[in-house]
């Protein structure tokens, strides 16, 4: 297990328990964090578990593949620390890592 | 008392509609009533990344069960309703018991299509709907087994591909020239075509199925119009969706393909809605009545009888779009192509990367983007905006896909 933190675009803060290979997108509707919808269940095709990472994790995280990159295009507040959280998968080295989920992502 | 809506059907457009609700502000109970067991499910793993294997069942729900009980929602599972008195508001349930409603919402989706032809009962045969229908044919889906798929549309192909990468012995069979050609142009038929044979797929276009026989053992025999003979010990028959209005039109509500909707999910009765495949309803992008078979279409019709529900006159306006995945294939399909007069195509499909633009009148209606994302996303704020396109630059690659939207 690691702890992640989920950050509403309110300030409402949740710690999650993640089990190691889960997908922060299941992670955070298993644990009923709004604003993280995963319409497609995870195959980057609909943009709605779009998170800001924070900056000092950001280089902690596996590069982004196209598809992802462009889907990221779909959402409003598109900025360098925009990922998708169903392609972050959970691992040891992310223990500690914070979210925010976008202003606006309902 | 409280008021109450209820929502018949637990696939997605269910499970939206009681999110929704209460994202809206919906003070009232609460109940939706699904004849399937379990959990609202999402149904597009079931022909992929859960038919292979690759995804627990836990996955596929679509929440938990403690999301519905945090937002105070009742599920009524395994039930289904038997009749409607639109007058009273009631319905009567399978288990004799009766529900009143304030508000009532058809998301009752579709069943498959059947075949009707003799030996149609043969128990190799298959359909793929339904966890349940997943479930009945996994112990037959196992490497050397010789697969028959009836249908070349994406659920055949995709269980196609999930087949043949499992070392199933896989033949599809398409009534038609090339695959797909209900939804997409010959080119895309043929593209896809072309991956599967390089599978080791076996695909025999223009061929009807006549006749199922049994050949003992559990085998089945496919004996098509071409004087073929295909034996099989799985079956798997994908030949399109009916939506299910017999509830609806018994009801006296309105149905023509579809349960027939007005923008705000209105039925032709008071206090009724529908949303998801069952309905047919406008699109005013298009200008024209549809249907959908659409994870999309399903979670946007929900917000929208969700919101009209709570008092607001939200309005249904939205370009439709779909995914496949085959092998090492992302199709994103954007917009709907039908009455498309050109077509104009960006990328080698030899490269299995390319993206097909369907054209009316010079106006963009749709996209077929394989493994090119860029180009779904371009398309899709083509097609919302509705913006102008000039073919050159749709086919010039040296025009960045983000280029395109500058025109």
């Amino acid at each position: 297990m690691i702890k992640v933190t989920y950050i509403e675009d309110n300030g409402t803060s949740r710690d999650i328990d993640v089990e190691e290979g889960t997908n922060l997108m299941d992670a955070a509707v298993d644990n009923l964090v709004p604003g993280i919808d995963g319409d497609c269940g995870g195959v980057s095709a609909c943009a709605t578990c779009h998170v800001h990472v924070d900056a000092a994790w950001q280089d902690k995280l596996e590069p982004m593949n196209e598809t992802e990159d462009s889907m990221l295009d779909l959402t409003d507040s598109r900025d360098d620390s925009s990922r998708l959280a169903c392609q972050i998968t959970a691992t040891a080295a992310l223990d500690g890592l914070v979210l925010r989920t976008p202003t606006g992502q309902h | 008392m409280s008021e109450t809506t209820v929502i018949i059907g637990g696939g997605q457009a269910g499970a939206q509609t009681v999110v929704s609700l209460r994202r809206e502000g919906f003070k009232g109970n609460i109940v939706l009533i699904a004849d399937e067991p379990e959990l609202p499910y999402q149904r597009p793993p079931l022909s992929k990344a859960y038919l292979a294997g690759e995804m627990p069942k836990e996955r596929l729900f679509i929440k938990p069960a403690a999301f519905y009980d945090k937002l105070e929602a009742e599920l009524l599972l395994g039930v289904s309703v038997e009749s409607i008195d639109t007058q009273t508001q009631q319905l009567a349930l399978n288990d004799g018991s009766s529900q009143s409603y304030d508000q009532l919402v058809f998301a009752t989706g579709g069943r498959v299509r059947r075949l009707t032809c003799s030996g149609a009962d043969h128990p190799a045969v298959h359909y793929l709907r339904t966890l349940r229908d997943v479930e009945a044919m996994q112990a037959r889906f196992t490497a050397g087994t010789r697969l028959a798929v009836v249908g070349g549309g994406y659920i055949g192909l995709e269980t196609a591909a999930v087949a043949a990468k499992h070392g199933l012995q896989v033949t599809v069979l398409e009534a038609q020239a090339t695959p797909l050609v209900r939804v997409a142009c010959p080119e895309v038929g043929q593209f896809f075509q072309t991956i599967h044979q390089q599978a080791g797929v076996s695909i025999h276009c223009d061929t009807l199925l006549e006749s199922i026989e049994d050949e003992g053992e559990g085998i089945a025999a496919l004996i098509t119009n071409t004087g073929e003979r295909i034996l099989a010990e799985l079956v798997v028959v994908g030949i399109g969706l009916l939506p299910n209005v017999e509830l609806a039109a018994s009801a006296g509500i309105a149905c023509d393909n579809g349960i027939t909707v007005d923008e705000h999910c209105r039925t032709s009765v008071a206090n009724v809605y529908a949303a998801g495949d069952c309905t047919n309803h406008p699109n005013p992008i298009y200008q024209r009545r549809m249907r959908l078979e659409s994870v999309h279409n399903a979670i946007e019709q929900g917000k929208t009888v969700a919101a009209n529900i709570c008092g607001k006159e939200a309005a249904y306006a939205q370009v439709p779009w779909f995914w496949s995945d085959q092998y090492d294939v992302k199709l994103q399909t954007v917009g709907i192509n039908m009455g498309y007069d050109q077509t104009v195509i960006r990328g080698q499909p030899d490269s299995r990367s390319f993206a097909v633009f369907y054209l009316q009148a010079g106006r963009l209606l749709a996209v077929d983007a394989i493994n090119r994302p860029a180009e779904f996303v371009a398309a899709k704020n083509i097609i919302t905006q509705g913006l102008e396109v000039s073919v050159d630059r749709l086919q010039d690659e040296t025009v960045s896909a983000k280029e395109l939207i500058a025109t």
